[in-house]
């Protein structure tokens, strides 16, 4: 269980700030949830919810068809690499560890510290305030994102779910809505992840 | 962002129409892979180069045929599709396909002969008489497009089911395939084809099946999305074989269940 916290602890200078199972999990997230989204603005465009279409040359799969075979292939891969990464963090105390407590205050004093570029990073295996609340915030989003998909791909036979989400138009809307809070995430977590590249280095090496 | 139409539950039949034409391919799009950035965002992503469109889309082909079975595991005959009242129908309802309503089939009625093959005991032809004559069974339910897009409609007719027992057709065959007066076809399982929505349907609101709906017979099944429903159906075969279908071929989804 505490395994990960006690390697921490032992080898200061060798400190592993993301175990070898957030950094398969995440990069093949980030691929799967890449896919999806491509894919999915194509299948949203055949019949809009809102006043505007995605420019076609930035979606994937060419027509209607095709994105859709992308988006029920790359589904599989999402759904069971975030299983793992959650029944790992779930189970190794990573999630409770790291993400948690989040104190509003706490969050609004490093927001402000942020935008005054003021924010400390010398200590990569911690998350701040502003972390922890994003991080715990795409993770939810991605649950909710799976469970409406799944409630408008099977309205009947998963009717329970598709009633719980609001029906199936409404289901259909926090399914872009839970989209558009993960690429509002992933905007500032890429220009964030960027701007502090040791971040990334560590995401990539594990320290 | 591209400015365009307002979406759809307002309903208006002209937009739908033009709507049914993202349904087709664009020719110049055929490869699923010819996304352009796209395209080079995944390669940039994957590391490797995936020139050869074809060879990824025979993968997603497969992938699509296991969601097939996926599917069809989920499939539960007792897991009825949700009804509505009569004040939720969609009116107008869509008029939907990959031709203008002008230029939708017209069946002549008293010519019209419904005809039965493949693993039946009874192959004789039906009229319209006949089978205006069948028990009649009434669902309002919700029809669901490919594109996303879902309105609710009310419709007439026999249950298939029961036709298909007094055909005495071999209910553990795999498939029922469907012929359309306009050259559509569509193959569907065999579960579908007994679950107790799915409709041989004669009528629409109670009123004579227009033209535009899939005049003299059309197939309800709200278990399956809107394209697996055939219209102007002309003949029905039991079947070991998978027929395809005329999207199918084109890389929609097989099962299509809902
Ligand atoms: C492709 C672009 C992406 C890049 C460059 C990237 C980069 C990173 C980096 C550097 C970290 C560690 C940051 C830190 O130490 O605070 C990280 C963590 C994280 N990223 Fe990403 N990421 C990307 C895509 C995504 C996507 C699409 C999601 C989810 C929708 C995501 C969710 C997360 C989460 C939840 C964490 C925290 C993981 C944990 O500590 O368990 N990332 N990412």
């Amino acid at each position: 269980m505490t395994a990960m916290a006690d390697i921490e602890v032992a080898a200061p200078d060798k400190i592993v700030i993301h175990p070898v199972w957030v950094r398969i999990t995440h990069w093949v997230n980030a691929l799967a949830m890449i896919v999806m989204i491509l894919s999915g603005w194509q299948i949203y465009n055949a019949s809009p919810l809102f006043n505007f279409i995605f420019p076609p040359s930035i979606t994937l799969g060419g027509w209607l068809a095709g994105a859709l075979l992308w988006h029920f292939a790359a589904m599989w891969l999402l759904a069971v690499n975030g299983l793992v990464y959650l029944a790992f963090g779930l189970a190794t105390g990573r999630f409770a560890r790291k993400f948690f407590p989040i104190r509003p205050r706490e969050v609004l004093a490093d927001t402000r510290a942020a935008l005054a570029g003021k924010l400390s990073h010398d200590d990569l295996s911690v998350y701040n305030a502003v972390q922890k609340l994003l991080y715990v915030g795409v993770i939810v989003a991605g649950i909710l994102i799976v469970l409406s998909g799944l409630a408008i791909w099977k309205p009947i036979q998963l009717q329970e779910l598709t009633t719980v989400m609001g029906g199936y138009d409404a289901a259909r809307y926090v399914h872009f809505v839970a989209m558009a809070v993960i690429v509002g995430f992933l905007v500032v977590h890429v220009a964030l992840a960027l701007i502090v590249p040791k971040s990334l280095r560590a995401m990539l090496r594990g320290r | 962002m591209a400015r365009i139409r307002k979406p759809i539950p307002g309903v208006d039949p002209k937009l739908l129409i033009k709507d049914a034409g993202k349904l087709l391919p664009d020719p110049t799009r055929r490869l699923f892979l010819r996304g352009g950035a796209s395209l080079g965002a995944l390669t940039f992503l994957t590391g490797c180069d995936i020139v050869d469109g074809l060879s990824a889309e025979k993968a997603l082909r497969k992938i699509s045929e296991f969601n097939d079975g996926a599917q069809a595991l989920l499939f539960s005959a007792a897991k009825l599709a949700p009804t509505y009242p009569q004040s939720a129908i969609t009116r107008p309802f869509p008029f939907n396909a990959y031709y203008g309503p002008d230029d939708a089939p017209e069946v002549d009625g008293k010519d019209y002969a419904l005809e039965v093959g493949g693993l039946v005991d009874n192959k004789k032809k039906w009229t319209l008489d006949e089978l205006y004559a069948l028990p009649e069974v009434s669902q309002i339910t919700r029809h669901i497009c490919v594109e996303g897009w879902s309105a609710i409609g009310s419709w007439q007719g026999a249950r298939l089911s029961d036709f298909l027992q007094r055909v005495g057709a071999d209910t553990r065959a795999k498939y029922v395939w469907f012929q359309c007066a306009e050259g559509y076809s569509n193959t569907i399982d065999m579960p579908t084809a007994l679950h107790p929505q799915t409709q041989m349907t004669f009528k629409f609101d109670n009123q004579i099946l227009p033209r535009a709906y899939g005049y003299p017979m059309k197939i309800r099944m709200p278990t399956k999305l809107g394209f697996k429903n055939p219209k102007y159906v002309v003949a029905m075969h039991v079947t070991n074989t998978d027929l395809g279908g005329y999207w199918e071929n084109q890389g929609y989804n097989w099962f299509s269940g809902l």
